[in-house]
């Protein structure tokens, strides 16, 4: 496959008292589809998938985020991807479901401080507290979809598309900057 | 900035979050071979433009994907209520502005 021009290579993008911005290395990412009883799936998985909209769960190597009634996104190492599609692909005729490989898809940052939930009322209109810690959404930032997933009180995680990457976190790292210089 | 409610979410978000998406409780016939040339011009491409409350439809693009339908009062902006794809039309009477 041919490499996409804007994937970044991990590491610190801004780091200021304000908040933190880093690229992290790339996880496995799956994205599944499924109505229904979920059983079958979720005993191929491993991992009871969250019900709730938002709602995350993690068991087996594998960390599920629900992004809409029938829509989740899976993250797992890179090299448990193909055993985790193996297993699913088993039980297709027990439940006929769709997950697929989107690894190659997106970008993610860490982005973690003091200041994290300022930095991200950048770019975003919906209120950040209203994501409760431990949980995910898929939500705006600056004209973009993102997934955002709150790991704590001021540490989050933003999954961005590869081609929107460089324009996005631009905008973090400026932020940053700016959070920073500013006397309170 | 309106704020919508997504009846699949449970959240009151921004509008920026959805997608406008015309007329709700437009069903399509059943057999488009069946119907006249009129018919099937009616369906496709005449739409009621209401002056006070409007079913229309709205997708939340950026967040669960779904289509809902909504009732707002064309004249003041203000959602009636919103409501998931496939339910009824909910009677105007028992629809209050600013009421969930």
């Amino acid at each position: 496959m041919t490499a996409h021009a804007n994937i970044l290579t991990p590491g610190t993008l801004a780091d200021t008292a304000a908040a933190r911005v880093t690229v992290t290395a790339a996880p496995g990412r799956l994205s599944l589809r499924a109505r229904g009883e979920l059983g079958a799936i979720e005993g191929a998985l491993g991992l009871s998938l969250p019900g709730k909209i938002g709602g995350r769960s993690q068991d087996n190597g594998i960390e599920a985020l629900c992004l809409g009634p029938d829509e989740w996104v899976l993250l797992t190492a890179p090299e448990n991807v193909a055993s985790v599609v193996a297993a699913a692909a088993a039980v297709y005729d027990a439940h006929p479901h769709s997950l697929v490989d989107v690894s190659a898809r997106e970008t993610t940052v860490a982005i973690d401080g003091p200041r994290v939930l300022d930095l991200l009322c950048l770019g975003m209109a919906r209120d950040p507290e209203s994501i409760a810690e431990g949980e995910g959404r898929r939500t705006l930032f600056d004209g973009q979809t993102v997934l955002l997933w709150r790991d704590g009180a001021t540490k989050f995680r933003m999954d961005v598309w590869h081609s929107f990457a460089p324009h996005l976190l631009g905008l973090l790292e400026i932020g940053c900057r700016e959070l920073a210089a500013e006397t309170l | 900035m309106l704020l919508i409610h997504c009846p699949y979410c449970g959240e009151t978000l921004p509008e920026v979050e959805f997608a406008y998406a015309g007329e709700a409780h437009i069903a399509r016939p059943e057999n488009p071979s069946a119907v006249s040339d009129e018919e099937w011009a009616e369906y496709l491409f005449m739409r009621d433009n209401v002056k006070g409350v409007h079913y229309e439809r709205w997708r939340h693009l950026h967040g669960c994907g779904r289509f809902f339908n909504a009732a707002r009062n064309t004249i003041t902006d203000k959602f009636l209520t919103t409501y998931e794809a496939g339910a009824p039309r909910p009677a105007l009477d028992t629809l209050t502005e600013g009421g969930k």
